[in-house]
Parts: structure tokens; C-alpha cells; sequence
């Protein structure tokens, strides 16, 4: 069986063919070629591989493709500009929060996600919105603080 | 993953209709967060999915004062974590919802699908033919069992993983059931079985159901309830134990009172005994001690986790305290 999915991924509109038992991560890496979204566990635990679908983070590990039909799907290769890297990766940066690299882009999504709903989070608000996102390298703290840093309207 | 055909049903006959009536073939999928897992691991191989997504009108949080909370069973935990309403009048449920797994979990997973989650015994997700799995032996019987249940097991000792069943249990819900052609309702409390009934489900639903919507009564006024979880790591964990409480009260003392363990049994595990003591009771320090002190008392914990009892009177404890401004 193939299906016919319709989806916008980083402001573009895609349309394309696929069998259903393709996961979301699946279409990124090997359909699209968006290769900065990273598959750690493939079970839900890591958060390696999230992305932003409809204004909320996800798992792509564990999105259906059917499951994507329509959606608004942002990952971390939208959030460059005009080859210019987002503030909120600046700030990884400079924070040192970016080691290995391997969690980095699903942090940036999940505080993506964090920061256009609530642009002025609490420590602890940015704690919550990164527990499902593993870093074996940093620690945590310099990303908190990268995150912290990041406020404002960041669209 | 095996190849399977995916069925978009326009209604929940269409549904009911894909659905067969065995539990191999064809199965629901709602967020897909725990149904993706078990087909990684094997542990489902279906040749077709029915998305209910694909049905309008699931996903919904209506509240009619008064008179009950109604929520769709396609609605995401976070939704039922942030609602208003939830929080301030089924504080309990807001509270569990609040602590399910991830934000990205919560964000796609859904509370049909929460309280229809599979067990999480590791010999049950790894590579063992248990006895729930169709093979002869419980291997968490002399095994590691550290996680598994204190109460209610045999001949199988998971414990149900949901925190949403807990807290629903808390408050009494009802569960909208469709089968074929009728709804029918259901009290949670007949919904959940014990591994000596089935062993091979932890609920009563049939291949062919569907969990439409949750009803919860509108709780009567001086009613309060909480949910308080005890996990192993600091971030993401599904409960160690867990405990939801409602009381009502009037004054100083309880009129009524209703508990529940999470953690603890092959489902939530309702303390009829400490229930019923907290009825007449005004709720102190010593009081507090002495009632959580007989609940449990039928417990047979295995080898590795005896820890349970004493963690459970603790957060029982943390939880009434909490509740009574101690
Ligand atoms: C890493 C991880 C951590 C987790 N931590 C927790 C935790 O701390 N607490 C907790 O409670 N849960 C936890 N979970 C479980 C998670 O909450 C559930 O996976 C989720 O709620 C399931 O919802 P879903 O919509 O994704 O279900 P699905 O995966 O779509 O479905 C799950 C099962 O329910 C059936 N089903 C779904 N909807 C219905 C319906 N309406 N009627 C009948 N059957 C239905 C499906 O056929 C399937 O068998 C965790 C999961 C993961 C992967
Ligand atoms: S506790 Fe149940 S699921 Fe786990 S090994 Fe024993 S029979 Fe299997
Ligand atoms: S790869 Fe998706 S959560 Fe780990
Ligand atoms: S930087 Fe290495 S895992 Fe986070």
C-alpha cells in the first residue's frame, strides 16, 4: 500500500509517496535528506530525533507518516536564516551547551517549541521542557542557560 | 517494521467494522507513542491499522457544570494537563496528566491511548515468551522484580504503568465503550482486570471496542483531590508508585474518602480499608500516621520489592498532608 501525504516541512510544501509503515524520522533523513534530525533510541526516551509538528514538540521516532498528512512540521534546519544561524543556536554556542553535538538539534527544537509559547520561561519551565530530551555530554547546565538566555519573541 | 495497510475510517462503525476479533490482526492507533513501540520490539506485527484520528469528534474537553467532565479519548495529555477547568475542579487528573513521560510524549499521546498502554515489564517488552506473551512461565517470579507488583498479581506481577487511570480511578470516571453498533458505560473500577481473570489483558475490552470518551462526575462541593508520583529518575519515569486521593469534607473532618495506588498492582489498586477509615476522621499529623499504617496490610511483595509498602504509606501520607494544608 502507498499513500499520498500532503505536509509543509520549514515553510515548504512537500507533497510526496510513501508506504505508511515509514516513520516521520524516516521521511526526514532519507525522503528529504534533513539529516540534522538524529535517531538516538527510536523508542521514545532520547529525544534525539524531535522535531516540531503543529507547534509542539514530537518524537519523529514515533510519528506514522499517515500521521503527518497536513501537518506544519519545523525542524532544525528551519531555523537557519539566510544562512544565518537563530539566536537560540548562537546561544548554544556560546554557552558551550553544543559538545558532542548528537542531542543538540532536538534540544533546540524542544526549546523551540518552549520558547514561541512562553518567551520568558523559569528555570524550572525550561528544565520540564527539555526532560525528554538526553544529554550524555554537558550536563544540562550550560544548555539551561543558553535557553535562558534566548528570550523575547524569537521568530 | 512490517509493512501493514492503514484504514481511515470516517466514523466509528467504519471503525468498529475494521476492527476483527482477535487481538493480532488489526488494531487501533491513536498518538501511536506506545503502539509504535511494541511493533519496533515485535510484540504487535498487525497487517492493518485503523487510525482514529481519521473520526471527527474524539478529541474534545467539554465540561458541563454541575454535571460531569466529559474528554474525547483522542485528546493529548498535554491539553488535559493545561485545561482550566482540570485543574482547578479534577485537580488530580491535571496533576497525573502533568507528570505522564515527556512534553513530546504528552504532546502526542492521548488518554484512550494512556489507559490502553501494554505492561512494561522488561521480560514482557524483551525477548521472553512469558506467560502473558502465550508462554508457560512468569520469569519476574524468580527474576529481577524490582519494578513489578506487590498486590494482586499471580499467576503475572506487572503492575498497570497508566498515571491517568490512577487519577481517574480517584475520581470515579466512567468509560464510554463502543461495540459495533451501541455505546455502553463502564465505572473504571469494571474496567480494569487482574491477572488471574485474564492474563493476557489488562482490561475488558474486546478486540472489536472502543474507548470513545471519559465521563468524570462534577465532584460535589468541598471535594478536593491531588496525585502524587514517585519516580526512579529525575526527568521522564513512569511511576515507582504512585497515589491519588479525592476526599470531601465538611469543616474539619472527612465525610468520604477515596485512594488509589499506582505501582503497586496489575491495576489501579483501590485501599477499600483506608477508604473507608478516613470517613469521620479530622486529619492531623498522628492521624494521618495511624491511617496510613493499615493500608497495604494484604500486600506479598516478591523479592525485590518490598520497598514498595513503606514508599506507599509515604506518599499516601505526603499526599493527605498536602491536601489538609499540614
Ligand atoms: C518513553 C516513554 C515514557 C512513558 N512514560 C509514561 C508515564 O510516565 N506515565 C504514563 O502513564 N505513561 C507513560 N508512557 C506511556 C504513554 O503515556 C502512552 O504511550 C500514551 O499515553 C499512549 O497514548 P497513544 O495515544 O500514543 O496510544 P497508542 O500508542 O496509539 O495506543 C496504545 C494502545 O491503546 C490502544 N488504543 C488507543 N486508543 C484507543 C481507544 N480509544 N480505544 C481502544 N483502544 C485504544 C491501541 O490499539 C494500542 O494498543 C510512556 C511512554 C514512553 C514511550
Ligand atoms: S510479570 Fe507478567 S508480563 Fe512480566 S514476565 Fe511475568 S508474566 Fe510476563
Ligand atoms: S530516537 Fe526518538 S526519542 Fe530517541
Ligand atoms: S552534547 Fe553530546 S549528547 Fe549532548
Amino acid at each position: 500500500m502507498t499513500i499520498e501525504l500532503n505536509f509543509t516541512i520549514n515553510e515548504k510544501k512537500i507533497t510526496l509517496k510513501t508506504e505508511p509503515n515509514r516513520r516521520l524520522l524516516d521521511i526526514l533523513r532519507q525522503e528529504l535528506n534533513l539529516t540534522g534530525t538524529k535517531e538516538g533510541c527510536a523508542i521514545g526516551e532520547c529525544g534525539a530525533c524531535t522535531v516540531v509538528m503543529n507547534g509542539k514538540a514530537v518524537n519523529s521516532c514515533l510519528v506514522l507518516a499517515p500521521q503527518i498528512n497536513g501537518a506544519e512540521i519545523l525542524t532544525v534546519e528551519g531555523l537557519e536564516k539566510d544562512q544565518r544561524l537563530h539566536f537560540l543556536q548562537e546561544n548554544f554556542l556560546k554557552h558551550g551547551a553544543v559538545q558532542c553535538g548528537f542531542c543538540t538539534p532536538g534540544m533546540l527544537m524542544s526549546a523551540y517549541a518552549l520558547l514561541s509559547k512562553n518567551p520568558n520561561p523559569t528555570e524550572a519551565e525550561v528544565k520540564e521542557a527539555i526532560a525528554g530530551n538526553l544529554c550524555r555530554c554537558t550536563g544540562y547546565k550550560q544548555i539551561i542557560d543558553a535557553i535562558l538566555e534566548t528570550e523575547g519573541d524569537i521568530k | 517494521m512490517k509493512n501493514f495497510t492503514y484504514f481511515q475510517p470516517e466514523n466509528l462503525k467504519d471503525a468498529a467494522k475494521q476492527l476483527g476479533n482477535n487481538w493480532k490482526d488489526r488494531l487501533l492507533i491513536a498518538g501511536g507513542t506506545d503502539l509504535l513501540g511494541l511493533m519496533k520490539h515485535n510484540l504487535e506485527r498487525p497487517d492493518v491499522l485503523i487510525n482514529l484520528k481519521s473520526i471527527a469528534g474524539l478529541e474534545k474537553i467539554e465540561y458541563l457544570p454541575g454535571k460531569e467532565l466529559r474528554i474525547g479519548a483522542l485528546t493529548k495529555i498535554t491539553d488535559i494537563a493545561e485545561h482550566p477547568v482540570i485543574r482547578e475542579k479534577f485537580t488530580a487528573l491535571a496533576e497525573a496528566a502533568g507528570q505522564v513521560a515527556s512534553p513530546q510524549l504528552r504532546n502526542m499521546g492521548t488518554i484512550g491511548g494512556n489507559i490502553c498502554q501494554r505492561p512494561r515489564c522488561w521480560y514482557y517488552r524483551g525477548d521472553f515468551n512469558c506467560l502473558r506473551k502465550g508462554g508457560d512461565i512468569c520469569f519476574a517470579v524468580e527474576g529481577r522484580n524490582k519494578f513489578h507488583c506487590i498486590i494482586g498479581g499471580a499467576p503475572c506481577f506487572i503492575v498497570h504503568p497508566s498515571d491517568l487511570a490512577v487519577a481517574l480511578q480517584a475520581l470515579e470516571a466512567k468509560l464510554i465503550i463502543f461495540s459495533g453498533k451501541k455505546s455502553k458505560s463502564v465505572a473504571i473500577k469494571d474496567f480494569f482486570v487482574l491477572p488471574d481473570a485474564d492474563v493476557y489483558r489488562e482490561n475488558i475490552l474486546k478486540p472489536n471496542e472502543i474507548i470513545t470518551e471519559i465521563h468524570i462526575p462534577e465532584p460535589a462541593s468541598g471535594c478536593q483531590s491531588g496525585y502524587l508520583k514517585f519516580q526512579e529518575r529525575e526527568v521522564w519515569d513512569f511511576a515507582t508508585v504512585s497515589v491519588g486521593v479525592s476526599i470531601k469534607k465538611n469543616a474539619n473532618f472527612i465525610e468520604t474518602g477515596l485512594v488509589v495506588f499506582g505501582g503497586v498492582a496489575p491495576r489501579p489498586w483501590i485501599e477499600q480499608k483506608i477508604s473507608q477509615a478516613l470517613t469521620g476522621t479530622i486529619l492531623k499529623e498522628n492521624t494521618i500516621s495511624e491511617l496510613t499504617d493499615i493500608c497495604l496490610q494484604d500486600a506479598e511483595p516478591l523479592e525485590e520489592n518490598k520497598y514498595k509498602v513503606v514508599l506507599a504509606k509515604n506518599l499516601l501520607k505526603n499526599l493527605l498532608m498536602r491536601l489538609n494544608n499540614i
